[in-house]
């Protein structure tokens, strides 16, 4: 590789290089180790580059390669099941080449280079093709694994099985050949046709999302919440039981515990929606907090790169970030280093705007093929003190679809998940009702104004019980702040650690029935003078 | 790589601990220099910055007498490392790795960087296995199980310096079959002690039974040196754990001094300033220390860390344990309100909380009964600090039968089981002491104790 310029200056992980012919955000490796970094600022004779790995060591005079491509992912069969770090390397197998700890050493490739897949093909030599048709597809694991044209032309020759990702599938008369294996830069977002209105929810398995605060395919949800108010028990739960296609899962600046946890339990358990493996629709993207900041920067752009890839597929995929104020606070350490004029709270004044950008690239989408797929982002945000008036969580309450307060105090009384039921809002609720009434049981809308009524009851009656005590309150008060009660701890609450971690629609739907069945039934009762039944039930409640 | 040490005497500035250097050639991002006084005395500092041949350095001690003219800087082309061996166990060291104890410093084993290296999570095992602390609030009912972060909120004035005494005197790694000690090893990192506190400290290491590795800075040694220790302090646990295979738990007191000094470098180089003036860059800070803690596939050995911290002016929002908690597994708290009432160790149970408790606790591990007694002891106890709230208002005679006996067994859980002054409990104790109180009360029935229970009603 040709070397463009020596390093001249270096300060955390800038490094300032005297190289001409570097454009901006442009991938170079620094130094004697090949460290990736990528250009962030030109001047006439000198240029600033972001290094996405450690810089303590390198030394003044130390080489700059200018790789001519901006910050990419590698694409194509085999990323399925796959555990990488915010730049897209492969972490399993950089274990095995380099041992437990992450240091400057060999750049694997993300995708198996070597695996030979079958490519499974109905066109034949001398057909035209169309940009974006479908050309064939690998079988990955449990998912057809598609592959489409790049260009309108006709093919001269197509390719069967034995195939490397690199070698070419089908070839053309006058174009380049298609290959499986493609490069793409990941801040720019995958094309598509046409942006459709998200219309059919994401079932999630979790009551208070899906039946309060419903999420669509193509949605984007945000889960702000405190230090231990269970973002990421939540994240891991919907990443395992939500009905979708593909997960793509990015741990940014989290704990690396968790991640091993995770690991773990998508190795043991299966979809309940399909019954395979659910680590066959999952590819992890792991930049835990002790990693390089600027390559937490990246890893969302990564994950969302490969999350297009699979949409553009006809799939329905599903993002989750933990924590996306981790990618906030790489912004600022970046910006900071750069010397930019800090905004609120010494973030860039670009994050908002960073911020609205990335959230756009989920949605429903009619693909180049024609097909219809969906992107989906649950994101979940660690504002400081727990304090919701904070930049980041702002920011992205204006670009979201769903939002999710996790509430400490329902945390501390151990309520799971600890989602608040008045704060809280979706704007796909009216749409997401429309589809559950005609698909699930037409009492849903109603059910819901029920349930929210009886909630907004209780928080009135307990003010009122707080001054005259519970002696104090009727009867009837006391019936509604039962089935309140059931509501809240049989119904909007779900221990992810038990069967009922999980929950269809109709159980959903079927649960708070009977609750609201049961309170009428006492409401009746009880205005028949029946008292006995009534006392029965007050008892009920201690 | 150079093949000698490079001396310049072209500065330009100093500024406290910042040094500037002119016309370098050939410089090493964090490379260690000497800087030489011009009566002599050196003093170590670490290359910060490069820009064209001006290079920023950061000392680690004072340099008072320190001038432009007559002083000398001598590059070593070498990173901060820690010098490791076997022959560490039982040695107290400062801030710099440099022996306290009057004994010479061994010939090291191997040179790891005091940074550390990331682990990758690919490699990472979870965390399991249980260590006691002896303390019955910990152990029983947020137990620190192997591979975990675990941090102590404390507040000003109350006694977290003897809760780490005490965990130091008498925490032990029972093994994996529940009897068989498994081979295990302290190491205590203590930053801006007073001399009160060293002594303390002190008298607590020549106590302890437990070999253990120990890192001494006291707050009037140099502020850079109380960023160094912790490294150098897991680096050492690192060590321990995935080259020796011991178990290692690590105690880091006090966090508070650590995020100070941190603020202080960070606003003597001028950076920009975040939340309450601590450096924006702190919550990954925090993390390359915190991190450092967990368990790797294929490795015998597992670093766990107790770091303990004290909350300015009792604010768990404040950045230090919010950040802290956003990072660790978990929390112990201490409560002003035990503590007023004389319960030691004050640790308010309800906030605290262990969250890969579950992944430490049961069969072959504690004991079978564990986490359904651990589940009824915090049920009951909570009902009977609700209820104490209603006393309040309404006085201990206008409560009803049922919450006089929850305010009853949350009085006398917190006098004898909480409450443990100057004693260990093995795990099965703790146990049976809150056992028994349920039984006392009457609220839980077991199968062998039904008679007894009848008898206390």
């Amino acid at each position: 590789m040709k070397q463009s310029g020596k390093i001249i200056g270096l300060s955390g992980p800038t490094v300032i290089t005297d190289a001409a012919n570097l454009s901006l955000h442009e991938q170079v490796k620094v130094g004697r180790q090949n460290l990736l970094g990528e250009v962030v600022r030109l001047e006439k004779h000198r240029a600033v580059i972001q290094v996405y790995e450690d810089t303590r060591g390198l030394c003044v005079g130390e080489q700059i390669v200018a790789m001519k491509t901006p910050l990419s992912v590698t694409l194509g069969p085999g990323l399925l099941g796959m555990i990488y770090d915010g730049l897209q390397r492969p972490l399993a197998p950089l274990a095995e080449a380099i041992g437990p700890f992450i240091k400057p050493g060999p750049h694997l490739p993300p995708l198996d280079m070597k695996k030979k897949w079958d490519f499974k093909s109905s066109l034949e030599p001398d057909t035209q093709v169309e940009k974006g048709q479908l050309l064939g597809s690998f079988q990955e694991g449990s998912h057809e694994h598609r592959i489409y044209a790049a260009e309108s032309a006709e093919i001269e020759s197509i390719s069967a099985n034995g195939m490397t990702i690199d070698a070419p599938l089908a070839t053309y008369k006058d174009a380049d050949a298609t290959r499986a294996m493609q490069i793409w830069p990941v801040r720019v977002p995958r094309p598509c046709l046409d942006k459709k209105r998200p219309h059919a929810p994401l079932v999630t398995g979790q009551r208070v999302i899906d039946f309060l605060y419903p999420l669509a395919l193509g949605g984007t949800a945000i889960l702000p919440g405190g230090f231990g108010t269970g973002k990421t028990i939540l994240e891991h739960s919907i990443a395992k039981f939500a009905e979708v296609d593909i997960v793509v899962y990015v741990g940014c600046g989290e704990r690396g515990n968790e991640m091993a946890e995770m690991l773990n339990e998508l190795a043991d358990l299966k979809d309940p929606w399909t019954g395979k493996l659910l680590m066959d629709r999952t590819i992890m993207v792991a930049n835990t907090s002790n990693m390089p900041v600027a390559a937490r920067e990246a890893s969302i752009y990564t994950a969302v790169a490969m999350a297009e890839y699979y949409r553009d597929m006809g799939y329905h995929v599903l993002l989750l970030a933990d924590s996306i104020s981790r990618w906030a606070e790489a912004l600022r350490e970046i910006s900071s280093a750069l010397e930019e004029m800090p905004g609120e709270e010494g973030y860039p004044t670009y994050l908002a705007s960073g911020l609205a950008s990335f959230f756009s690239r989920a949605g429903v989408v009619q693909t180049l093929s024609g097909d219809i797929g969906s992107l989906t982002m649950i994101l979940s945000i660690s504002p400081p003190g727990g304090d919701f008036t904070e930049p980041v969580t702002q920011a992205c309450l204006r670009a979201c679809g769903s939002f999710l307060m996790l509430d400490t105090k329902l945390a501390h009384r151990r309520h799971f998940p600890a989602i608040n039921w008045q704060q809280s809002f979706s704007l796909y609720e009216k749409n997401m009702i429309k589809y559950f009434t005609k698909e699930v049981d037409p009492e849903w809308g109603e059910l819901i104004q029920r349930c929210r009524h009886l909630l907004h009851e209780e928080e009135k009656l307990l003010e009122v019980a707080e001054i005259v005590g519970a002696d104090g309150l009727q009867d009837d008060d006391h019936i509604l702040m039962t089935a309140a009660e059931q509501i809240r701890s049989q119904f909007l609450s779900q221990n992810s650690f038990t069967e009922d971690a999980f929950s269809r629609p109709p159980e959903t739907c079927g649960r708070i029935k009977k609750i609201i069945a049961d309170f009428d039934q006492a409401m009746d009762e009880l205005k028949a003078g029946n008292s006995k039944n009534n006392e029965e039930l007050t008892d009920n409640r201690e | 790589m150079r093949l000698s040490e490079h001396i310049y005497k072209t500065f330009t500035h100093i500024k406290t601990h910042l040094v500037f250097v002119e016309k370098v050639q050939e410089v090493m991002l964090g490379e260690i220099v000497r800087v030489v006084m011009p009566d002599g005395r050196q003093v170590e500092g670490e290359v910060l910055s490069i820009d064209d041949g001006t290079v920023l350095v950061q000392t680690f001690d004072e340099c008072t007498g320190l001038d432009i003219h007559h002083s000398a800087m001598i590059f070593t082309d070498r990173l901060k490392q820690a010098p490791l061996s076997p022959f560490m166990l039982n040695r107290i060291f400062n801030g710099s790795f440099q022996p306290l104890d009057d004994h010479p410093l061994y010939v090291p084993d191997k040179w790891w960087p005091a940074t550390g290296y990331p682990i990758n999570p690919a490699s990472r095992e979870r965390p399991r296995q249980f260590i006691e602390t002896g303390i019955s609030a910990i152990d029983g009912l947020n137990t620190l199980v192997q591979g975990q972060k675990l941090p102590i909120f404390s507040c000003a004035g109350l006694p977290a310096k003897e809760i780490v005494g005490d965990i130091l005197q008498y925490a032990r790694c029972p093994g994996s079959a529940g009897s068989e000690k498994g081979k295990f090893v302290m190491v205590f990192v203590a930053l801006g002690l007073t001399h009160h506190e060293y002594a303390f400290y002190m008298e607590t290491l020549s106590r302890m039974q437990t070999e253990f590795v120990a890192f001494i800075n006291l707050a009037s040694d140099a502020v850079v040196e109380r960023l160094l220790a912790p490294r150098f302090g897991l680096t050492a646990a690192e060590y321990l754990a995935f080259e020796l295979g011991y178990d290692v738990l690590a105690v880091i007191a006090d966090m508070t001094n650590y995020c100070d000094a941190l603020r202080e470098v960070s606003t003597s180089k001028e950076e920009l300033p975040g939340r309450r003036g601590y450096p924006g860059y702190m919550y990954s800070d925090l993390a390359s220390l915190y991190e450092r803690a967990g368990r790797i596939h294929g490795r015998s050995g597992s670093v766990t860390m107790l770091p303990v911290l004290t909350m300015p002016e009792d604010d768990m929002t404040h950045p230090i344990p919010d950040l802290t908690g956003y990072i660790t597994e978990g929390q112990i708290v201490l409560s002003r309100a035990l503590q007023s009432r004389s319960i030691y160790p004050p640790i308010d149970v309800l906030p605290s909380l262990s969250r890969l408790m579950q992944h430490g606790i049961g069969e072959q591990m504690t004991r079978k009964d564990h986490r359904s007694l651990a589940s009824m002891f915090y049920k009951h106890y909570a009902k009977g600090r609700d209820v104490r709230v209603l006393e309040a208002i309404v006085g201990r005679e206008g409560l009803i039968g049922k919450d006089a006996k929850a305010l009853d067994f949350a009085d006398d859980f917190e006098k004898e089981f909480i409450h443990q002054p100057g004693t260990s409990r093995s795990i099965s104790h703790t146990l049976d002491v809150g056992k028994d109180l349920l039984i006392r009360h009457g609220l839980e029935t077991f199968e062998d104790e039904k008679p007894e229970t009848e008898k206390s009603l």
